[in-house]
């Protein structure tokens, strides 16, 4: 086993599950969003069975964190060993000939996702944290919509979520469909999972764009 | 037509290399690149210069010994060649054109243009081959019938030229396009099977040791491929990775 | 006999061989271990023999100039390898391989070579599928078949158009298992410099590691050489650019005969040149005339309006065209061997009838086998009544999945695409059927010193047939030479490891060094190249396609003339101790220098026209081959006598016991 945690392969499929794992929370992530913008009430529900039900809290959430910080941790060391095996760099390298930018860059977006979440986390996460375990305040099935719609009042606030929605978009571009290939999946089904990879990769950035701009535009007037 | 050439020049392993320009004349679109590199050494070895080093032999793009990076890509701007068979039709006059060696660590440089790709013998010695004497007394060559599907798979991947060219195309120096090529050519095989497990765990672990990159998917390596190898092989390589693995 | 002893097996031709290896001594397994072996080149017969000879326990060296044995030029190799397995059912058998084979070769090989080598074909089958060479096969998941020239029957395996290059790399993979085993140590990019002999017997090399420029001295208890033919001496052939004679020349110095130099190979179907920058030529497998019909106008108008690009080939309708092929040979059609293809050809375009702007091209059409394939496959996909369009792009894939990668390949070097318009071809020197005199062992005049593959004479006479090569040089390597070494190395099994601290090592090391330096002094302004395309001028002229009593004496002054200005005037920069492409070119060139003389000299010596050796004093009012049984049915053996004028010729007299000497007709 020891030998496969230092194969490339390995770390591949490690990166690949990761990543997979990270998607398939997106859809859930994007699919409890989306009510905020239709009915704030089931938003409501929705986030308080998120936030107080053991399973989700002490299960899924540390299986979240972990997953988010092994792609993460991956994805860095196979960035180091990806420039050291290059040695001596090119003087001209012409990567646009042969690749996409997305599948070049994945590093950057990467990057800037992680800034992105760690916004994100201070936004939302510590700010949940704290309410419930350091100030110890009741529960309030109520209150999410509310705090939601507020933490898009700020332009700044708004315009960073929608670019790193962006960047999300071009990671998911290459990611999505390239974890298949990582595990080994590359067959009569491949250009229809293509597909499909690609139209999420657009469609969930540009839904979780289209609520931090709804709420930014449809501030709760007290 | 007259090329402007930007050549990377390297006395040997040890000594540090640097880009030197050269300027060609009477360069004609039928000679080959590795011609219009001949001329040029003509031209230096007249006027008393060492003349550029570079691989070569066959000349018809199967032996797999010519690489150079030209102008930033694997045998240069055309697809499905090698350099060798790249021709200066493909190039304009007054074209300034860049060379350099295949670059991964794997590969050092020797001299000049020419560098050193046993890795890629050591990968294929750790397990490229099936463990049947050589004495001719195996089963008759018909005697397992092998659909031709795969038996045209295995071929289409047994193609490799073991140029590095998927090396020198990867962001990331990975080898994964050369080594699953003939993971891929024996796992299509019933012949390749019995050995299916070991061989590419020892292949993969080969590769490793060598300090090649790991696969991100880019692709690079299928679009500079002189001989076309496909992603499905990198594809079938994880799969057989991942099942040796299961298996223990 | 005298020097010459053939040592072919007594006994009744399809029991000799085995009957011989049933006789020869063995070296038992354990002491196998104690034998050293050195295998230089490590092509088909060289990678073969050295996994082979691992495999049976000895200790093995390999050498290659190469950066891997996976290099080796038997990798460009395209159409096939014949094998007498019969699957076709269409009569094949090892005897009628084995006739084929004699009769192709113009009655100058020996009978029983050959006939073990057609017994050893279907070995080779058996043995590359089982390493996972993948052969094409039919769609019920059988091996197929095609044919080529010169036979009537159906027995080529092949992998696309890349037949050599799977076979190679089987041999490869098999070298990398004895390698990963420790059984064969590796020497790449080393170079042979000299044979080391030790009290008459091989024991060892002189090579030169060609990255650092190291002299290195390496012992053994024997050595084989399988390092290919000469056809560079040509300067422009088929031939990797790297091919040389070096390693067999060494050995012709040190007391190797060399045998039958001028029978050479002109291949018909290869790219014509395209100038003078020229520095190598392509192969169109010979499996194309399978499909292909060659043509040139009936006209000589029409091909002079063809060359100044007036008129397209296409554009002439069939009855404008000359078949020659088809018109002079109706048997064998465009299918006739490779020797009275090429020599048609250039009869044609020396008539003025050639296509290209040199007027040094035939065409090879394919348009009439894609319109037969695009039929046969309408009417076997049910689509009847399909428009000529239709008819067409089906007969293209059919035949862009027989032949894409050379279809693919012509259009990269010429610019155009054949399958619209006719490929333009001409002959090119491709293989020599000369080399090394060996006896039925496959062993030289030296002891102790083997030669397989090209490197050797001895199977395919004046001129060899298609798909005949890869064949022998597996054979050799895999099922001849490891069994036939043991009877000599048998005696060896008490000699110990072989000192390279002996003056006669000190010797030849001193001979390499004293060499080298004399060829970096030379003072004059010419390259490497200068003097080998010169050469090449001299030997495709005078001793070419067709070759002449006047000529071949002019050449043999050229060359030698050439030779000595070589020497004292060759430019080579940079250092002896390093790196040096242009030292190495020379090494190689200057022993072309010395093999084209003898080259000449042998065809000189030849007063007939056999096979690949077409001397225009000796042929039949209708301009073929005109053979003299009576006085050259021999092997030439060439000993070496300091300059190659004067060589000794040793004749070896060849005995046809189980076959009829015929003139050769394909008509």
């Amino acid at each position: 086993m020891s030998g496969l945690i230092k194969s490339s392969l390995a770390r591949k499929v490690v990166m690949a599950l990761s990543g997979l794992f990270l998607v398939f929370f997106l859809a859930q992530h994007f699919t409890i969003n989306i009510t905020s913008v239709i009915d704030p009430e089931t938003f409501n529900t929705w986030s308080h069975f998120m936030g107080y039900n053991p399973l989700v809290q002490y299960l899924l959430q540390p299986i979240l964190i972990a997953g988010v910080i092994i792609h993460f941790v991956m994805g860095f060391i196979l960035e180091i060993q990806n420039r050291n095996a290059r040695g001596i760099s090119y003087v001209k390298y012409k990567g646009s000939a042969n690749t996409p930018w997305v599948s070049r860059n994945m590093i950057y977006t990467g990057l800037v996702i992680l800034a992105f979440l760690g916004l994100h986390f201070y936004d939302f996460w510590i700010h949940e944290m704290s309410y419930k375990y350091v100030d110890m305040l009741p529960e309030n099935p109520t209150r999410y919509y509310e705090e939601t719609v507020e933490k898009f009042a700020p332009f700044w606030r708004t315009v960073i979520y929608v670019i790193s929605f962006v960047l999300l978009s071009l990671h998911l571009w290459h990611g999505f469909a390239s974890s298949f290939q990582s595990m080994g999946v590359n067959n009569k089904y491949t250009p229809a999972i293509k597909t499909f990879a690609k139209i999420f990769a657009v469609v969930i950035p540009l839904g979780f764009a289209f609520i931090a701009l709804y709420h930014h535009l449809n501030p709760i007037t007290h | 037509m007259k090329l402007n050439l930007k050549i990377w020049r390297q006395k040997d392993a040890n000594s540090k290399g640097k880009m030197v320009e050269y300027t060609l004349d009477g360069v004609e679109g039928d000679m080959s690149f590795l011609e219009m590199l001949d001329i040029l050494n003509e031209e230096l070895i007249t006027k008393g210069e060492e003349p550029v080093e570079f691989d070569h032999d066959c000349r018809e793009g199967i032996c797999g010994t010519c690489s150079l990076q030209i102008n930033g890509e694997p045998h240069g701007p055309d697809r499905l060649v090698t350099t060798c068979q790249l021709h200066m039709r493909k190039f304009n006059d007054g074209d300034t054109i860049v060379i350099e060696p295949f670059r991964a660590k794997a590969f050092p440089v020797i001299k000049d243009l020419i560098v050193d790709r046993s890795s890629f013998d050591r990968i294929q010695q750790a397990g490229g081959f099936i463990s049947v004497n050589t004495s001719g007394n195996t089963v008759d060559a018909n005697a397992i019938p092998i659909d031709k599907h795969d038996a045209d798979a295995a071929m289409d991947a047994a193609t490799c030229i073991g140029c590095g060219a998927c090396v020198a195309a990867c962001k990331n120096a990975s080898a994964m396009l050369f080594t699953s090529a003939k993971v891929s050519q024996f796992a299509l095989l019933p012949q390749g099977q019995v050995e299916a497990t070991d061989r590419v765990q020892n292949m993969v672990r080969q590769m490793d040791l060598e300090g090649f990159g790991n696969c991100t998917n880019t692709g690079a390596c299928e679009v500079e491929c002189p001989k076309g190898i496909s992603l499905e092989n990198i594809a079938r390589m994880n799969r057989e990775y991942l099942a040796a693995n299961i298996k223990g | 006999m005298g020097v010459l002893d053939s040592k072919v097996p007594e006994g009744p031709l399809a029991e000799k061989w085995t009957k011989h290896k049933n006789d020869i001594n063995l070296v038992n397994p354990a002491n196998k271990r104690n034998i050293d072996i050195i295998v230089v080149g490590t092509g088909l017969a060289g990678g073969s023999a050295a996994a082979t000879l691992a495999e049976l326990g000895y200790n093995v060296k390999t050498f290659c100039y190469q950066d891997s044995p996976r290099r080796a030029h038997s990798i460009a190799a395209q159409g096939g390898i014949n094998a007498a397995k019969n699957y076709q059912g269409d009569g094949d058998s090892p005897y009628r391989l084995f006739y084929d084979t004699i009769k192709g070769g113009d009655y100058r090989s020996r009978e029983a070579n050959v006939y073990r080598l057609a017994q050893e074909s279907v070995n080779i089958i058996d043995q590359c599928v089982a390493q996972g060479v993948p052969f094409a096969r039919e769609y019920g998941g059988l091996l197929d078949n095609r044919s080529f020239g010169g036979v009537l029957v159906s027995r080529t395996f092949y992998a696309k158009g890349q037949t050599g290059q799977q076979l190679l790399l089987g041999a490869y993979s098999a070298m990398n298992r004895q390698i990963n085993r420790g059984k064969i140590k590796s020497m790449n990019r080393h170079e042979m410099m000299d044979l080391v002999l030790v009290d008459g017997k091989a024991r060892g090399i002189i090579a030169r590691d060609l990255v650092s420029g190291e002299i290195q001295r390496h012992s053994a208890h024997a050595v084989v050489l399988a390092t290919g033919g000469y056809g560079n001496v040509f300067f422009l052939s088929t031939n990797a650019m790297g091919s040389n004679v070096m390693a067999a020349w060494r050995a012709h110095k040190r007391g190797a005969f060399m045998a039958n130099p001028c029978f050479t190979q002109i291949h018909p179907t290869c790219i014509p040149v395209s100038g003078e920058h020229q520095s190598k030529l392509t192969l169109m497998s010979e499996s194309l005339r399978n499909d292909g019909r060659i043509w040139v106008p009936k006209r000589k108008e029409d091909a002079i309006a063809i060359r100044e690009g007036k008129l397209k080939p296409t554009q002439l309708a069939e009855e404008e065209r000359d078949y020659y092929l088809e018109r002079r040979y109706p048997a064998f059609g465009n299918l006739v061997p490779r020797d009275v293809a090429s020599r048609a050809a250039k009869e044609r375009c020396d008539a003025g009838f050639g296509v290209n702007k040199t007027g040094e091209a035939v065409y090879l059409d394919f348009s009439a086998a894609i319109k037969r394939y695009g039929k046969e496959k309408a009417l076997t996909s049910g689509m009847k009544g399909a428009d000529e369009a239709t008819l067409i792009k089906l007969g293209e894939e059919i035949i862009e999945a027989k032949y894409g990668n050379l279809f693919q390949m012509y259009e990269k070097i010429v610019d155009e695409n054949p399958y619209k318009t006719p490929m333009m071809i001409y002959p090119a020197v491709h293989y020599t059927m000369g080399g090394l005199w060996v006896d039925y062992n496959l062993q030289t005049t030296i002891p102790g010193c083997y030669a397989a593959g090209e490197a050797n004479f001895s199977d395919h006479g004046a001129n060899r047939l298609g798909a005949s090569a890869l064949m022998q040089g597996l054979a050799d390597g895999y099922f001849v030479l490891p069994y036939t070494i043991g009877d000599y190395l048998s005696d060896d099994i008490r000699t110990g490891p072989i000192s390279t601290d002996s003056p006669e090592f000190e010797a030849a090391e001193k001979d390499v060094r004293d060499r080298m330096e004399k060829l970096m002094s030379g003072k004059g302004e010419h390259s490497v190249d200068y003097y080998h395309k010169r050469l090449g001028k001299i030997m495709w002229n005078k001793c070419g396609m067709s070759r002449n009593e006047k000529e071949l004496k002019e050449a043999i002054a050229e060359i030698s003339e050439l030779r000595k200005d070589f020497w004292e005037n060759v430019k080579i920069p940079g250092d002896s101790n390093a790196k040096n492409q242009e030292l190495e070119k020379a090494g190689r060139v200057a022993d072309f220098l010395e093999l084209g003389e003898l080259f000449a000299k042998d065809a000189l010596t030849r007063n007939e026209s056999c096979g690949g050796h077409f001397r225009e004093e000796y042929q039949t009012p209708e301009g073929e081959a005109l053979r003299d049984d009576k006085n050259f049915k021999f092997v030439s053996a060439w000993e070496y006598k300091g300059e190659p004028k004067d060589a000794k010729l040793h004749k070896e007299t060849l005995k046809y016991e189980n076959i009829e000497l015929k003139t050769r007709s394909y008509k």
